[in-house]
């Protein structure tokens, strides 16, 4: 009897994960693998980076994400004069009540699209970045928690372009993905001339929520559950063992949580209830690039071709 | 290694580890290298480590030749041009110093970790106790290590790398056991050392000087060690025999010529009998040391006319012969005319005093001058130390009348001296008295201290018959040995002394396993080890069995190692992993083999696209063995369904060729 309810929960489960792709995927065209990676990212209950140029997809990618997810959604368009209280919220004084009133900033829930975030100044970034870290923000002595779950999805543009302001690599660190998302397929880039739409399809009614926030909470537990044996353990080490003998600063033990959390998230994607290599290999250069200060994902791939599978 | 490796340049590591072992390896080596060899090298030496340190530039190519050419002028001239065995070790480690400011590829840090191994071999040219071998021990792990450090990818800690070498060497022992007692020896040494390798011996000489004996008495080096089969002779029976000494040359006593063919004397025993075979260490000379009186000279050697034994052959290596002495002899009864006039020859015009003491002896019988010699040592206040003042003009007036005080040479030669002034024939005869027992092993131990030198008295009807003077001076030299007869014994090194007997004692076991290793490691040679391994199989084996054996024993060793090591790879495999390589080799005949970290699936996704008609089972086996490798199921223990439908699905899959 339980083993039925447990099936059920499974295949309940996957088709609300696979409703979630489709849903994102019908606005993101052909980018399947980032829609999963961005997913996953998620549901390890991880913040995304998302680096590219502009036009090309990013904010469209978090904005549908939010929606698909059934999540609260604020954007905040990062520029250098942005302040650390337009993102956290600020006290006010009040005159009827005689005392400071906290109005939040958009901080404030499930979802945040902090777009082109190093545009921003240092002091904003780490403002918000702290929020990231701590899931609370501590204004005038006085903590207030962020509503449960908590997302950034920032996007950035390459770090060459004016005016911004490069994220330093402990900032980096807490964000347990970057992804990119590249120029689209020939395919995929007629489709989207050819649809009337166009942008607008995103901001409209056509995406429906699949998920709430619960569905999703339940989900991220899924992750923690899908299982993780000593022979992956084993070529988990192995990789990271790797990354810290053949760079100046290897993977840190946050970064092996993540890739380990990832990577279950992938195989509960993937439809399955254990751990194998290709998992690991799927989510690896989106992981860990970022954090060994890699420009793209061919260093990632090269350590792939190094490290045996035991 | 891969070629490409050798021409990698070195790190900074790789620096230190080859100086660290090279500085151990010469400060090992400094007792064997002129002073200015060592500081060069700790010149050069520092000069590299200071170019790894950046402080200081290597030597260009010009400076490096100028600078090889003056050192190989500085050993040549330091050596006066004598290229023996000490020159040409100076010569390599200067250059092996040198080959360090050239040093910059791998290919030059393996030959550089060659050229020290070579090194530490040499140490075995100037000695082979076993305090040599285990010095020789950790520079070898270091250097190993050094090794080791050359063809490693990625940096490894120092505790690993000496611990992999020490392993290393460890393991290697059985093929170096099996070659030590296999290896066919070659009768004699297996090259040729140069002639200065012997210069350092000491022992014996074949004249007497004042000083001489008293020199040789502060080296504790062990002359021979005995072991007697049966009863052992008290300690005043112990003298043993060396060069009988004739003939007087002012200061200096002398044996005599060959060619002059005195008669061989005769050699009549009675009594007790005393069997031994002695252990002599090298001292490049060929005296064969032996108790009075023996009656057959030892293999390889000869008896002179006057009863001491050489060999016919300078004693380089330790050799051990078997004698047997009887303590109650009578020798030579008859004096030949041409002996008589050899044994009263003396220096004219010298020690006027002595002649004129001796004149009121003249009508004494030989008997009673010997006891008047003797009577005069004891009753006179004639002291026996080691430090004698020096004699320069008439030594034995001097001695006898003015300083007395001397060591057993200058009563020997006196009273020799007297003896044929007043008519006796008399020689003196040098060698050893007395010697210790170490009770570990029961066997004597005859020290360079114990070197001594008494004097023969030729009696009508008795022949000749041994005197020593230095007995009425201080009888406990003859009763006791040394440490007894010196009460300030300061005088004497430590080992000779009484006074320690808790370092006595640690030096009598550390001697008795030095004595084991010398004759079963040292003294393994041609005639042991076919003595040994007939005695171990039974057969009579010869040069050709030996080759044989050692090679099928290492061949054997070899097997024994790569079974243990491919067993250790399979036994690493789970017998899901042993599956997987059994349907891998199936893939390889078609030519598909997965590269380095691409896992099942993905390798069989790949390899399904290729053969699209297996294209279903390939995904099977793959995921079937996915699950058994990291499913919850396959962590809880061995699942044998799931592993026999892995079976199954790679007994069924036959790739035909396309």
């Amino acid at each position: 009897m339980i083993k039925t309810n447990e099936n059920n929960e499974k295949i309940m489960m996957q088709t609300v994960l696979k409703a979630i792709i489709d849903g994102t995927s019908q606005v993101i065209l052909g980018k399947q693998t980032q829609v999963k990676l961005s997913l996953a990212c998620l549901l390890s209950g991880g913040h995304l980076l998302i680096e590219d140029l502009p036009g090309m997809g990013k904010t469209t990618l978090a904005h549908t994400l939010a929606q698909v997810l059934g999540l609260n959604f604020r954007r905040s368009q990062f520029t250098s004069d942005l302040l650390p209280a337009d993102i956290i919220g600020v006290s006010v004084y009040d005159r009827a009540t005689s005392a400071f009133q906290f109005h939040p900033g958009p901080v404030f829930t499930n979802v945040l699209l902090a777009d082109e975030i190093n545009r921003a100044t240092p002091k904003t970034q780490s403002a918000l970045l702290e929020a990231m870290e701590e899931q609370q923000i501590t204004i005038d002595g006085e903590t207030h928690a962020l509503p449960k779950p908590f997302f950034v999805i920032a996007t950035q543009n390459p770090k060459h372009h004016i005016g911004t302001f490069p994220l330093p690599e402990s900032q980096l660190d807490r964000f347990l993905m970057r992804i990119t998302l590249g120029y689209p397929d020939a395919q995929s880039e007629r489709a989207l001339l050819k649809s009337q739409a166009g942008r607008h399809s995103t901001t409209g009614a056509l995406i429906k929520p699949v998920c709430d926030v619960n569905t999703l909470i339940s989900l991220q537990h899924a992750v923690k559950n899908v299982h993780v044996s000593d022979q992956l353990l084993d070529y988990l080490q192995d990789l990271i063992l790797y990354t810290r003998t053949q760079f100046s600063t290897g993977l840190s033990p946050r970064a092996g949580l993540g890739l380990r959390l990832c990577a279950q998230a992938w195989a509960l994607l993937e439809g399955r209830d254990f751990v194998i290599p290709e998992d690991v290999q799927a989510v690896f250069a989106s992981v860990v690039s970022h954090r060994l200060a890699a420009e793209n994902s061919e260093i990632a791939k090269q350590i792939l071709e190094r490290v045996a599978i035991r | 290694m891969p070629k490409a490796l050798l021409r990698n340049t070195l790190s900074s590591q790789h620096m230190y580890w080859l100086l660290a072992s090279l500085a151990l390896i010469l400060a090992i080596h400094a007792p064997n290298l002129p002073i200015w060899v060592t500081a060069s090298c700790g010149l050069f030496g520092a000069w590299r480590y200071f170019a790894v340190k950046q402080l200081l530039l290597m030597p260009n190519r010009w400076l490096l030749m100028l600078l090889s050419l003056l050192v190989g002028a500085a050993v040549l001239l330091s050596f006066k041009g004598q290229f023996g065995r000490d020159a040409s070790l100076s010569l390599l480690v200067l250059m092996t110093v040198l080959k360090l400011l050239e040093t910059r590829v791998i290919r030059d840090y393996v030959f550089m970790v060659m050229l020290a191994y070579f090194l530490i071999g040499n140490l075995f040219l100037f000695n082979q106790s076993m305090l040599t071998f285990a010095l020789s021990i950790p520079p070898l792990i270091l250097l190993t290590a050094t090794l080791i450090h050359a063809s490693l990818k990625s940096p490894q800690n120092w505790q690993f790398l000496l611990k992999l070498a020490s392993k290393m060497l460890l393991q290697s022992v059985p093929v170096m056991l099996i070659l030590f007692v296999l290896f066919p020896r070659i009768p004699g040494p297996l090259w040729g050392i140069p002639q200065d390798a012997y210069s350092g011996m000491t022992g014996l000489g074949d004249n007497l000087k004042f000083g001489n004996i008293s020199n040789l008495t502060l080296n504790t080096s062990v002359a021979f060690r005995v072991q007697f089969k049966g009863n052992m002779p008290t300690n005043n029976q112990l003298y043993w025999r060396g060069p009988v000494l004739w003939h007087q040359n002012g200061n200096e006593w002398l044996m005599p010529s060959k060619r002059i063919g005195l008669r061989n004397e005769i050699l009549a025993t009675t009594g007790a009998v005393f069997d031994y075979t002695i252990t002599l260490e090298p001292h490049n000379r060929n005296w064969l040391l032996l108790l009075d009186m023996p009656t057959l000279a030892p293999a390889g050697g000869n008896f002179t006319h006057d009863y001491s034994a050489v060999s016919n052959q300078p004693v380089r290596k330790r050799i051990r012969y078997t004698a047997s002495s009887y303590p109650s002899y009578q020798l030579g009864v008859a004096l030949g005319e041409r002996e008589q006039v050899l044994s009263l020859q003396l220096t004219e015009g010298e020690n006027p005093r002595a002649f004129e003491l001796v004149k009121s002896w003249q009508s004494l019988s030989p008997e009673q001058k010997i006891n008047k010699a003797l009577q005069m040592f004891r009753e006179q206040p004639f002291i026996y130390t080691l430090r004698p003042p020096i004699l320069r003009e008439n030594p034995i007036d001097e001695f006898l009348f003015n300083t007395k005080r001397g060591f057993c040479e200058h009563y020997a030669t006196s009273f020799v001296y007297l003896m044929r002034a007043t008519g006796v024939p008399a020689r003196i005869v040098t060698g050893y008295q007395g010697g210790e027992l170490n009770p570990n092993g029961n066997y004597l131990i005859v020290r360079q201290s114990d070197a001594h030198a008494w004097a023969e008295v030729w009696l009508q009807g008795r022949g000749w018959v041994r005197v020593d003077p230095t007995a009425a001076v201080s009888p406990e030299r003859i009763e006791h040995g040394i440490s007894e007869a010196l009460r300030d014994s300061s005088e004497l090194p430590l080992l000779a002394r009484g006074d320690f007997p808790l370092l006595k004692k640690a030096f009598f076991n550390f001697d008795s396993i030095n004595n084991s290793w010398n004759q079963w490691v040292l003294g393994y040679d041609d005639k042991k080890q076919l003595e040994f391994l007939n005695q171990l199989t039974g057969k009579k084996l010869g040069l050709s069995d030996l080759v044989f054996w050692m090679t099928g024993a290492i061949v054997l060793v070899m097997l024994a190692t790569s079974y243990f090591l491919f067993r250790q790879v399979k036994a690493k495999l789970n017998p899901a992993q042993q599956l997987y390589q059994q349907y891998l080799r199936k893939l390889k005949r078609v030519n598909l083999q997965p590269t380095t970290g691409e896992g099942a699936l993905n390798f069989a996704s790949r390899a399904a696209q290729l053969l699209p008609s297996y294209q279903q089972q390939i995904l099977q086996i793959a995921s079937s063995y996915n699950a058994l490798q990291y499913s919850e199921q396959s962590s809880d223990g061995v699942q044998p369904d799931m592993l026999k439908q892995l079976e199954n699905l790679i007994m069924q899959l036959n790739i035909k060729k396309p």
